[in-house]
């Protein structure tokens, strides 16, 4: 028989567009904008720490499934390239390359493979590379190159403290909101990204794009990122309502730090998110208190990431518990 | 807004390329296999022998209990064989093979009744009518449709729902008959209202069958018992239970059936059998098969006798094209793969389609990203990644617990996932697995 023979299999016989490396290459093209915002920023630096960190993800991924597990190779599924650029985002632009590169290898080693790599994590391989980054080279770690406009060198690159840093430390001297508000960045320089922080949570507007482009795509949907940006906002309003003295209002809070990047980008991850809407809005829900609460009372002047791992962890219970409801549980038809 | 249905489904490219093209009657095969378990159930059991004459319309094969059917000869001709022949199951099954009589004009009469409106039988003599002359339900499931009729005495029925939502993509069978048939189908809702008893009928249809929308509610327009529903697209709306929720808000219990809600269901294509069967004195021996593909010349919508070979419904359309890889019984998201072109169109085939190499194959199966789309497009609540997980591990006690016994098959979980995995599949297997526990235990 020369034509290739009748296939077999069982329904269905369709399939949609959809598949999981396009899924990854979204997320990529989501957050071009607020990388275009950050090379305009921090320049150079941007680039390098970016390329580091996307190309030792991918090579580690490579080399541990090649030579250590023996396994097939799946770098160009995207979700590598993926990690790398989220860990970049999470960084100051222009940590030591070294540092980049050994946060690569706890995300990709340590958070994805051990776990079975992709589909398989527990938490966040970014967020774990970032939050151990942080953990061992505290110092570097919270050395936030200033925005200059078009500094195109890496040498020259001035370090200052972040919103929330500000304002952290400011209270902890005694200081109020209203002293400081001089101090901090106003809330258009927030938006837009005129701001210290880390290379990717600069511009709320190029972050709010890029999440908007994913709902459009239906890769995330909306209630993580809105459930964990109203609870904060709710919780912030609170403690700001009772003492607007000592807590700052929920606009600096929202704009600042990770808040954006989080709830758009890292607490919509698939793998560790919940599967039900009803579980992602629980999920979020946490995330947005925990993330309050370490701004409020903990050592770190920005919290989001711990959040986020903390409830990542949650997630194996929050799917057996909020389950979707079953077809055919409704009460009972009342029959004419 | 139009209605639809409360839980998931999804929105596969609708690809109807015949619903423009008229029914024709395919004069009678020179042979026709007839199977003895065209629906679910009992099978019937043969009640001719090689070498009989049968006319057309004949009792072959008798109900072999209250949950099976006759099964009536479609040509006249002689028993040549009583043979074992593979089925669309892929399986031999047990067949009348019966050479149909050239000279006998009966076989090749384009036989058109005139409208018959006046219904003179009664409730008990219709269910009776529908039971002996074989009709099962033509949407693809083939139960029997006297079962149906058959309401328990402690069960209240308010609503008769007519499926006319053919959700299957390239499918259009329903869609032709309800524009060619509208006036008999009408007849046909009103006997199945008298022998339920019921005083409110519902014709669902989706709104990309416009035309046959408008044509019911132009017929229906001085019967104010019967209603029509134009629905949002949505696949598996030709659910039964997808049905019910969309038009009338009632969600069948798990496990339950339509009569516990008050309804019962019956597809259009079942509705003009029984009108035939109680006006005309027509048994089930023919229905309409769609037969398409995007590479066939000639796509179109046949009457087809029952028994007839599917190669010659291919012929007839232009002969297989070339690089054809997969030839499917029914529509794209649960009809099955056949590898036999021998393979008889029963009492259930609703479509061939022919599929060719770019979209024959599936994609490598990669690993679950828990994206959860499986979960947000099941249309019965459940959580597809969970059960196949379940399956794999063999934890079938489990597996029941979270409902598996409850998938309708739709596939939507499989048609979305983009890992390719085969979640259907597995929740099938599992299926089986947990029903043979069940009946071993008991």
């Amino acid at each position: 028989m020369d034509s290739p023979p009748i296939v077999i299999s069982a329904s269905p016989h369709l399939h949609s567009e959809r598949t999981s490396k396009k899924i990854m290459y979204d997320v990529v093209i989501a957050l071009v904008p607020a990388f275009l915002v950050s090379l305009y920023v921090f320049g150079f630096n941007a680039l390098i720490t970016t390329s580091i960190a996307i190309i030792s993800c991918l090579l580690f991924e490579y080399l541990i499934q090649k030579y250590l597990m023996k396994t097939e190779v799946t770098i160009t599924d995207g979700s590598a390239l993926l990690t790398g650029l989220l860990l970049a985002f999470n960084v100051p632009a222009g940590l030591p390359i070294w540092m980049i590169i050994v946060g690569s290898l706890v995300a990709i080693g340590i958070a994805k493979l051990s776990f079975g790599g992709l589909g398989f994590n527990v938490f966040n391989p970014a967020l774990v590379g970032r939050v151990f980054l942080l953990v061992c080279f505290p110092v570097q770690m919270t050395l936030w190159p200033m925005a200059v406009v078009n500094n195109t060198t890496i040498a020259d690159a001035v370090s200052g403290a972040t919103t929330l840093g500000i304002i952290k430390e400011g209270l902890q001297f005694g200081g109020t909101m209203t002293e400081l508000s001089a101090k901090i960045p106003s809330s258009i320089d927030m938006l837009l990204g005129i701001t210290g922080g880390s290379l990717g949570e600069m511009s709320a507007i190029a972050l709010l794009l890029g999440g908007l482009y994913l709902m459009i795509r239906k890769v995330i949907s909306w209630h993580i990122p809105v459930t964990v940006l109203l609870t904060m906002g709710i919780m912030t309003g609170i403690f700001w309502s009772i003492d607007p003295e000592h807590y700052a209002n929920p606009v600096i809070h929202l704009l600042s730090g990770g808040a954006i990047l989080g709830a758009f980008f890292m607490a919509t991850d698939m793998v560790t998110s919940p599967m039900t809407k009803k579980g992602m809005v629980i999920f979020a829900i946490g995330i947005g208190l925990i993330t309050v609460i370490i701004r409020f009372y903990g050592a770190y002047p920005e919290g989001i990431s711990f959040a986020i791992l903390i409830m990542n962890a949650f997630v194996p219970l929050i799917n057996s518990f909020f389950k979707p409801r079953r077809f055919g549980s409704k009460i009972k038809a009342k029959i004419m | 807004m139009l209605k639809t249905f409360s839980k998931g489904g999804i929105h596969p490219p609708e690809n109807k390329l015949t619903s423009s093209k008229n029914i024709k009657r395919l004069s009678a095969p020179k042979v026709v296999y007839v199977p003895i378990a065209q629906h679910i159930g009992i099978p019937a059991e043969i009640v001719v022998d090689r070498k009989d004459k049968v006319e057309i319309g004949q009792v072959i094969a008798k109900s072999g209990g209250f949950v099976s059917s006759n099964i009536h000869s479609p040509v006249a001709g002689t028993v040549t064989k009583l043979d074992m022949v593979i089925d669309s199951s892929g399986y031999k099954k047990q067949c009348i093979v019966i050479r149909t009589d050239a000279k006998n004009e009966a076989n090749f009469q384009e036989v058109d009744y005139p409208l018959k409106k006046e219904i003179t039988l009664e409730p008990a003599e219709i269910v009776k009518r529908i039971s002996d002359f074989g009709i099962v339900g033509l949407g693809g499931a083939t139960f029997p449709s006297h079962v149906k009729l058959n309401v328990k005495e402690d069960k209240k029925m308010d609503c008769l729902i007519i499926n006319g939502v053919e959700c299957e993509p390239y499918l259009t069978a329903d869609h032709r008959l309800m524009l060619e048939k509208g006036e008999e189908i009408v007849v046909g809702i009103k006997i199945l209202m008298k022998a339920l008893h019921v005083n409110k009928a519902v014709i669902g249809i989706e709104d990309n069958k416009h035309d046959a929308v408008e044509l019911f509610k132009r017929l229906t327009a001085d019967e104010k018992e019967i209603q029509v529903a134009a629905l949002q697209v949505k696949y598996p709306q030709g659910g039964e239970k997808q049905l019910i929720s969309a038009i009338l808000n009632r969600e069948v219990p798990k496990n339950g059936l339509p009569m516990d809600v008050g309804v019962v269901v019956n597809n259009v294509g079942t509705v003009f059998a029984i009108y035939e069967a109680i006006q005309h004195n027509k048994p089930l021996i023919e229905r309409v098969v769609t037969v398409t593909g995007k590479k066939l010349d000639n796509p179109s919508n046949f009457w087809v006798k029952i028994g007839t070979p599917i190669k010659d419904l291919i012929e007839e359309v232009g002969g297989m094209p070339e690089g054809t890889r997969k030839i499917i019984n029914g529509g794209p998201m649960m009809g099955k793969a056949i590898k036999n072109t021998d393979v008889p169109v029963t009492k259930g085939t609703s479509g061939i389609l022919i599929v060719n190499e770019d979209e024959a194959c599936r994609g490598e199966v990669k690993n679950c990203i828990r994206c959860g789309e499986c979960v947000n497009v099941c249309p019965m609540g459940l959580e597809p990644h969970l059960l196949m997980n379940l399956t794999e591990k063999g934890m079938y006690e489990k597996a029941a617990q979270e409902d598996i016994m409850t998938c309708i098959e739709c596939g939507s979980c499989s048609y979305v996932c983009p890992s390719n995995r085969p979640l259907l599949d597995y929740i099938r297997f599992g299926k089986n697995i947990t029903k043979n526990l069940a009946s071993s235990k008991n």
